[in-house]
């Protein structure tokens, strides 16, 4: 840049002209490079880490939900052969016969009874119906088998459902971990219906942790915007104090705390026999394994996160406006209403979002305190992925989580735009 | 301006005010404010003068003493039913509504209906001349717009008494001028009473019919600001207001109002006699800088002293000097450009001179 300054004694608006023929700007790609790679190099460890933690595992678990690789991979003949069947006619001959050469060889295997476990979750009883037809196959093995074959095997092949089940599943790819999450399924005339009121479960659950998780971020709201509104407005020595205790949670196990409150709020817990020793009621009240205590569990565990922000906030709302309000006439009450609370809005927004998305993934709390009629969606994800292995199942439910998560913060984005909070 | 013989809008009566029961940080307080007028409350910064605006606005409590506005106590008015509008040092616009419900809400909150209020709240931004600006947030205009909104809206609703808390601190020179020049003019066709605190002592002379100094929580002096300078009543009035010069030295010959004051350097000089003090007390003496005559030749003035030039420094209009005079080397003179009749070059000796009049003797200084 040297060279260039000596060519340049003009005043004028014309970069300087040096000898080498190389563009200004190459030159400051050239000038940028070390420090683009060093800071490239501090940013790579997290990157890693997250992708390697965070962002391809979901990615996997996202593509589980899609994911139909039993039929596909353990009758791989019979997949092409059920292409060519139109689903509504008898079943071909060449696919009969496809179908009683994989199953004997799947039962060689051992997989028959995975590709029985799958085509179970569409119809009950597919999975006895396809061990038994494999192992009787496999005895006698039919070298043509045709429809008759498959009927002696078991009555049921005669009725065109089940295989009508077995075409659904041939794909690679399903909708029906998805359907499932919402309660949905392809019916045998190949729409998308309703399951029976009976069978019904998941929509039922993710409004009923939509609900439980929009009760303890309102009550966690209510509660924590008097202590974010002390904690901003006192002395630093009380509101320290009061930092601390409010902080204080975060130094305890979340499993810890979730079993203290199992203590306290049993039949014969503390609160309960508090509560009868001053008067106030006369036989105690469930609140474990009930949903009373999973609100009261939840908003002390959701409070931190909803005041920090509040506080946050508050802290930048000088006090003069109140006064600036007060003294154009407006009664105290008023006054907060029309000029202190809207300016407290991106921590109310902030707060509440952080709370809801937390609420609605959490699983130890309403597991240990909740009743039954308490899960939520966490709950179920867990039993699919952890007990019945179903885990198409569990990634749908987890996927309905993360998209219903994404639509609110975006939602809360649009709101707040650039006056967003500023976190600390 | 000042309407006499009226009873004042505001009384102060022995008004004492402590934050922390031990520190007074207003001791004694008694001032009259005269409806219509200006008046500026000047001071250091922890002088008292914000809190007895605070005290006047109903956010700090008097510890002692009534303030009485039109005669009514008004110690346990709350500050949204005292009918006062406040300028706040950093305009305090409320960042969520536009300018517009900005100066409209002292009117909303009396309950005035929305297009009125509009309507009037576009009246008084164009007094301000902001008509324009009426649908902005405070964020998008600059710090002189953001400050005259703020003045617009504390003067929508009419009140009797308008305050200002250092409300040109955060403009620049020349804007704050500008502003300072634009409020006076407000004040004069409102006939609005104002009170004004600043600690800017050119702000408090250019802006007000009287001007309070504050020092130590007690007014020091309560004059019309050429007054106030002409004829400080103490040392701290006429060092905080203007530049002056002071020579220490007891007091000689007291004959009436005028005096003689023999200097440390044993020199005697002729003065005003303003502390009324007896021989042997000792004194200040203040002259004003530009008071002072600089020559080559012997003037004819009462006080004459021979002096050194220490540095002389151009200032455009006018060219101070540094000297030393009578064993004092912080002495300064203030000439005109077109006025200089003497060789200023450092080194050189000249003489000084000013009246008999120009010379206060005010309380010592204790260093």
């Amino acid at each position: 840049m040297e060279q260039a300054s000596t060519h340049t004694s003009s005043q004028s608006d014309v970069l300087p002209q040096v000898e080498d023929d190389i563009p200004l700007k190459v030159k400051l790609k050239r000038a940028e490079r070390m420090r683009k790679y060093r800071a490239m190099a501090l940013i790579a460890p997290l990157f890693l880490f997250i992708l390697g933690v965070f962002a391809i595992p979901i990615a996997i678990m996202m593509w589980r939900a899609i994911d139909n690789p039993e039929v596909v991979e353990y009758l791989p003949q019979t997949a092409i052969e059920l292409k060519n069947w139109d689903g509504q006619s008898e079943p071909t001959p060449e696919l009969t016969a496809v179908f009683a050469r994989d199953l004997v060889l799947a039962y060689k295997e051992k997989t028959a009874s995975t590709v029985g476990k799958r085509l179970n979750y569409d119809v009950s009883g597919m999975r006895s119906l396809i061990s038994r037809t494999a192992r009787k196959f496999n005895r006698t093995q039919p070298v043509q088998a045709t429809m008759d074959d498959f009927v002696k095997a078991d009555k049921r092949w005669a009725q065109l459902r089940y295989w009508k089940t077995l075409k659904r599943a041939s794909g690679s790819l399903t909708p029906f971990y998805v359907l499932n999450a919402f309660d949905m399924k392809i019916n045998d005339e190949g729409e998308i219906a309703s399951v029976p009121e009976s069978q019904a479960i998941y929509s039922n659950i993710f409004w009923r942790t939509m609900w439980i998780a929009g009760v303890v971020t309102a009550a966690s709201l209510l509660i924590g915007f008097p202590i974010a509104y002390l904690l901003a407005n006192t002395s630093s020595k009380v509101s320290n104090l009061l930092m601390f205790c409010v902080l204080l949670p975060f130094w305890t196990s979340l499993l810890v705390r979730t079993s203290a409150w199992v203590v306290l709020l049993q039949k014969n817990g503390v609160v309960n026999s508090s509560l009868m020793g001053l008067g106030i009621i006369d036989e105690p009240l469930t609140m474990l394994f009930a949903r009373p205590g999973v609100y009261i569990a939840f908003i002390h565990l959701l409070l931190p996160f909803v005041i920090l922000p509040l506080y946050s906030v508050m802290k930048s709302i000088s006090p003069a406006y109140m006064r600036a309000a007060e003294s154009l006439g407006a009664h105290p009450a008023v006054a907060f209403v029309r000029v202190y609370l809207p300016q407290t809005l991106p921590g109310i927004g902030a707060g509440g979002i952080l709370a809801f998305i937390l609420a609605i993934g959490y699983y130890i709390t309403p597991a240990l305190i909740g009743g039954p009629q308490d899960q939520m969606l966490s709950y179920f994800i867990a039993n699919h992925a952890n007990s019945t292995l179903n885990w198409g199942l569990a990634s749908a439910l987890g996927a309905v989580l993360l998209v219903t998560t994404m639509i609110l913060f975006t939602i809360y984005n649009r709101l707040t735009g650039a006056s967003g909070v500023k976190m600390g | 301006m000042v309407e006499v013989g009226l009873d004042p809008l505001v009384r102060f009566k022995d008004v004492q005010k402590t934050y922390d029961g031990e520190h007074l940080v207003v001791k004694k307080l008694n001032l009259d404010i005269q409806r219509g007028e200006f008046l500026t409350l000047l001071g250091p910064s922890g002088s008292g003068k914000s809190t007895c605006l605070m005290m006047l606005a109903g956010f700090e409590t008097p510890t002692h003493g009534d303030i009485l506005l039109q005669g009514q106590a008004i110690n346990n008015v709350p500050p949204h039913k005292r009918d006062i509008g406040v300028v706040f040092q950093n305009y305090a616009l409320f960042p969520h509504m536009s300018v517009v419900e900005n100066v409209a809400f002292p009117l909303t909150v009396r309950k005035m209906n929305k297009t009125d209020a509009k309507k009037q709240a576009i009246r008084a931004l164009d007094m301000v001349q902001l008509g324009e600006f009426a649908e902005r947030r405070p964020g998008q205009l600059s710090g002189g717009q953001q400050q005259r909104v703020a003045l617009a809206r504390a003067l929508v609703f009419e009140p009797q008494l308008v305050l200002m808390d250092e409300p040109l601190g955060a403009l620049d020179k020349k804007l704050r001028e500008q502003m300072q020049i634009e409020i006076k003019h407000i004040h004069e066709n409102l006939g609005v009473t104002m009170v004004f605190v600043t600690h800017d002592q050119d702000e408090a002379l250019t802006m007000s019919d009287r001007v309070a100094v504050f020092n130590d929580g007690i007014i020091q002096q309560i004059e019309p600001p050429a007054e106030l300078y002409e004829r400080p009543a103490n040392s701290f009035v006429a060092n905080f207001i203007g530049e002056t010069n002071t020579l220490c030295g007891e007091l000689g010959q007291v004959n009436g109002t005028e005096c003689a004051v023999t200097l440390a350097s044993g020199q005697e000089i002729r003065v005003q006699n303003i502390i009324n003090g007896k021989t042997g007390d000792r004194t200040s003496v203040s002259i004003r800088p530009e008071r002072v005559q600089l020559s080559d030749q012997k003037p004819e003035d009462q006080n004459v002293f021979e002096a050194t030039v220490i540095e002389t420094i151009y200032h455009g209009n006018h060219v101070r000097v540094s000297l030393d005079v009578a064993g004092q080397s912080d002495f300064r003179a203030m000439v005109r450009s077109g006025n200089i009749h003497a060789d200023l070059n450092p080194g050189h000796k000249l003489f000084v001179g000013f009246s008999q009049d120009d010379c206060r003797a005010l309380d010592p200084i204790t260093t």
